[in-house]
């Protein structure tokens, strides 16, 4: 089970660094698909089947849609060196923060006495996570409709530039 | 044969969630095109949501982590959208998807002219 995990990991660390490394930004895109199809492999190894697929659903299948979609509106005439970075000093010091912080998280991670994980629960399907929804978390429920529903709107009005009819 | 039955290690899948938010951390602070940003943005929440999950499955099985990552996709999801918008709007005024040419507001200061 830890070399599907470390084969799902590898996939997505491989996604992730060619999204952040590509000069092309469809490329960059695309990459980052393939992250989110490693992550959602690792909900599923990680006893959570209905995230995986939620995960599939709404990241792989409609948000990195929506990316290229908004990608291919700002049409560029070369694409091959469409994502602009910058320069290398300022990307050494940006590299830099970032290892700072990778190192201060995995140093908490690996120094705090975690439980080890014990032999493989029971996957938690869509009932299980349906009775928290409704019971514990029905507040938040209700108002993650009422964001998507005012991101919904928002975005229509701002997409058509904000007429007022 | 014992990395095939040995369950997954809570260091590892934490590590390597720390592994993707630096990651996009270091896109962050790089590209300048404002999509670019925004799906690094969206890379840091899905090492989030890794790490709620990890948490759920490796410390405690009740479905919490997980619920918390359900809503973390959905305000992800409608955070995206409504910043392609802007940018698609940016776009229309200035012709331009660069994020350091969106300096209206900006002042003089001892960094930048």
């Amino acid at each position: 089970m830890q070399l599907l995990f470390f084969l799902f990991a590898f996939v997505t660390v491989i996604g992730a660094l060619g999204m952040v490394l590509s000069r092309n930004i469809v490329h960059s895109a695309l990459f980052l698909v393939l992250s989110f199809i490693g992550l959602a492999l690792i909900y599923f190894a990680l006893q959570a089947p209905f995230l995986g697929a939620v995960q599939l659903m709404v990241y792989s299948g409609a948000v990195a849609i929506l990316i290229i979609m908004a990608i291919m509106m700002m049409g560029r005439a070369d694409m091959s060196i469409s994502a602009p970075v910058q320069s290398l000093s300022k990307r050494f010091v940006g590299a830099g923060m970032a290892a700072l912080i990778f190192v201060l998280l995995g140093l908490a991670t690996t120094l705090t006495p975690l439980p080890i994980s014990s032999a493989a629960g029971s996957a938690t399907e869509a009932q299980d996570l349906a009775v928290l929804l409704l019971s514990n978390f029905a507040l938040p429920f209700e108002l993650a409709a009422v964001i998507l529903l005012a991101a919904m709107i928002g975005a229509l009005m701002l997409a058509r530039g904000g007429n007022a009819s | 044969m014992s990395m095939l039955t040995t369950p997954i290690g809570m260091s590892e899948v934490l590590t390597l969630s720390a592994f993707l938010f630096a990651i996009g951390l270091y896109g962050l602070f790089t590209r300048r095109g404002i999509i670019a940003i925004l799906m690094c943005i969206e890379l840091m929440l899905n090492a989030v949501n890794l790490n709620l999950i990890a948490f759920d499955r490796l410390y405690v099985h009740d479905g919490t982590g997980q619920v918390m990552a359900i809503f973390s996709i959905a305000v992800a999801a409608a955070e995206i959208a409504v910043g392609l918008a802007l940018t698609i709007n940016l776009f229309r005024l200035r012709f331009t998807t660069n994020a350091d040419e969106a300096d209206n507001l900006h002042e003089p200061n001892a960094f930048r002219n």
